[in-house]
């Protein structure tokens, strides 16, 4: 913190203005506990599926809760993978909310029994976020897999029931659920929950279904429609800050806070810009490292790097830089586009004009080397066929990946290949302790 | 313009982004900031 | 706003200093306010300690004639629970 003198303070300008040069510390941040995961989401940011041997430790962990005490970061998303299937979640996330920073998990609701619900509804400062992209068992688990829809739904019955209202009921949006927008509410407000719609980024597997998944340009100004005419009701995370070119602006800081006001610190403690950037481009440092985790926030190269005023390159002469502000870094980056060029969905098509160019080279795309996947997920689409096999980790570079596509009638259920679930390593299940 | 008076027009200004520059304090939600999922 | 009122802190809310201003977050609401001056800042946090809202402005430093504006400010705090009336 820098100390001022008693000069006049200069003429306040717009907020944004203030945060593209970022703060001494995060205002929150996402951190994922454990890549380990029940489920294998076709479009998972981070590749998640199974445990990372080098996991941070119970100890570790409090020991990153405790600076982030100290750097005051007031609040603090826990994600995944599943971050309910580590033993100590509870010890953890009692002790986060005792030491003054405040947690929403995000979960796909595999453990919240009713007991886990009424322990859970009582924690002042715990908030809760169920993961559904889909208003229906057919939508969403066409995405999430068999059963993850009722396991969603189960969880938020047994939250009702605890008494645990405003949790928060979070959607990717996609091609398939964009006409599910009423739907979606209607079960946010059957549960008593508040509904969050995000957007889909080209992060983790995200990248292998993007051209199939991603909104339409007519979707993405009826989603826009939508959220403008739900006002404060339903929350996005400011991921459609890029549709602020459309004209109004939607609730939010509206601009891209990696590095600036957010970051990730991942399972095995590595920090990333954000958590739709998990890729050594994007790594800023790791908080076992001399400093911890609050060096690596201050000093790291990358993270000064982007606190550098951005320029607009090639975007700088649109009418609509100055609020759509470039769109979303790793929407770019994983398409293969250029950071200071326009987002892949830039609502003026200048996205799509770019997109028409960088495929005639698909090698160009980036590709994380973080990759937790469970050994085999076969995914089908109506009409298609795309196998891809997920590289485990220490495996040696190269792509490891084949795509398939063929116009085959099949069953339109992305784990078809594995009698509908996916393969899972016997020796690291991450249900193996859970007793429902 | 007359803070007192923010409803005051100014000619051929975006009123909005006059009030949003000049007001001392903005207040958004804990998810109003992108790059958390 | 009553400039003449007493006014504490919201026991929920966590102040975080910053070069520009401060960041002001309510445990209970989940609302981040942002203090865009650090007198404002100065104000805010001398509330507790004054008499009334517009002793904490004077301590400040406010002159007169910006009153108005730190006044619209504290009723924007005021609308989001930072800030509350002393009880008597």
């Amino acid at each position: 913190m820098t100390l001022l003198d008693a000069a006049p303070a200069p003429a306040p300008t717009r907020l944004v203005d203030l945060f593209e040069y970022g703060l001494d510390a995060p205002i929150c941040l996402t951190w994922e506990l454990t890549y380990a995961c029940n489920l294998a989401c076709v479009h998972c940011l981070s590749s998640s599926g199974r445990r990372d041997p080098r996991e941070l430790s119970t100890e570790e962990c409090k020991a990153v809760i405790d600076e982030l005490e100290r750097m005051q970061v007031f609040y603090v998303n826990i994600g995944g993978g599943e971050p309910t299937v580590r033993p100590d979640f509870f010890e953890l996330v009692d002790y986060a909310t005792a030491h003054h920073v405040g947690v929403k998990f995000s979960t796909n609701g595999v453990k919240i029994s009713p007991d886990v619900a009424r322990r859970l509804a009582k924690n002042d400062y715990l908030d809760i976020q169920i993961s559904l992209d889909g208003a229906t068992a057919e939508v969403n688990d066409y995405i999430r897999g068999p059963g993850s829809y009722d396991t969603a739904i189960r969880a938020m019955q047994n939250l009702a029931d605890a008494g645990m209202t405003g949790f928060k009921l979070s959607v990717v949006c996609t091609r398939q659920n964009i006409g599910q927008l009423d739907e979606f509410k209607a079960i946010a407000d059957r549960y008593g929950a508040q509904l969050r719609l995000t957007r889909l980024r080209p992060s983790g597997r995200g990248a292998d279904v993007w051209d199939e998944l991603h909104p339409t340009r007519d979707q993405q100004r009826e989603l826009y429609d939508w959220l403008l005419a739900h006002g404060d009701q339903v929350l996005t995370g400011d991921s459609f800050f890029h549709l602020s070119a459309y004209g109004q602006a939607l609730p939010g800081l509206n601009l891209c806070g990696a590095g600036r006001v957010v970051c990730l610190i991942d399972p095995v403690g590595d920090v990333y810009a954000c958590p739709f950037a998990i890729h050594e481009d994007f790594l800023a440092g790791n908080v076992r490292s001399e400093g911890g985790f609050a060096r690596v926030w201050r000093d790291s190269e990358l993270f000064t790097r982007l606190r550098q005023p951005q320029s607009g390159g090639a975007c700088s002469s649109c009418a609509f830089f100055d609020t759509c502000k470039g769109g979303c870094m790793a929407a770019k980056f994983f398409t293969g586009l250029p950071l200071d060029g326009p987002d892949p969905e830039c609502v003026q098509g200048f996205g799509e004009t770019a997109l028409a160019k960088v495929k005639q080279d698909a090698s160009s795309t980036p590709r994380s080397h973080v990759d937790h996947s469970h050994p085999v997920a076969a995914r089908a689409m109506p009409g298609k066929v795309a196998i891809s096999i997920g590289r485990r980790p220490g495996m040696s570079e190269g792509t490891g990946r084949i795509d398939l596509a063929a116009a085959l009638e099949v069953k339109p259920n992305l784990f078809s290949g594995n009698a509908g679930m996916p393969v899972n390593d016997l020796a690291d299940d991450p249900l193996a302790d859970f007793r429902p | 313009m007359d803070p007192s008076n923010p409803t005051a027009s100014s000619d051929d200004v975006d009123v909005t982004a006059v009030i949003e520059a000049d007001s001392l304090v903005e207040e958004i939600s804990i998810d109003g900031m992108c790059g958390v999922y | 706003m009553d400039l003449d009122r007493s006014w504490d802190l919201h026991p929920q809310v966590s102040v975080r200093p910053e070069p520009f201003g401060a960041l002001l977050y309510h445990f209970g609401t989940r609302r981040l306010s942002f203090l865009k001056d650090r007198t404002l800042l100065a104000v805010v946090e001398g509330l507790a300690a004054a008499p009334t809202a517009r002793a904490a402005c004077r301590s400040a430093g406010v002159p007169d004639s910006e009153l108005g504006r730190y006044q619209a400010a504290l009723a924007t705090l005021e609308g989001s629970s930072m800030v509350v009336e002393r009880a008597s």
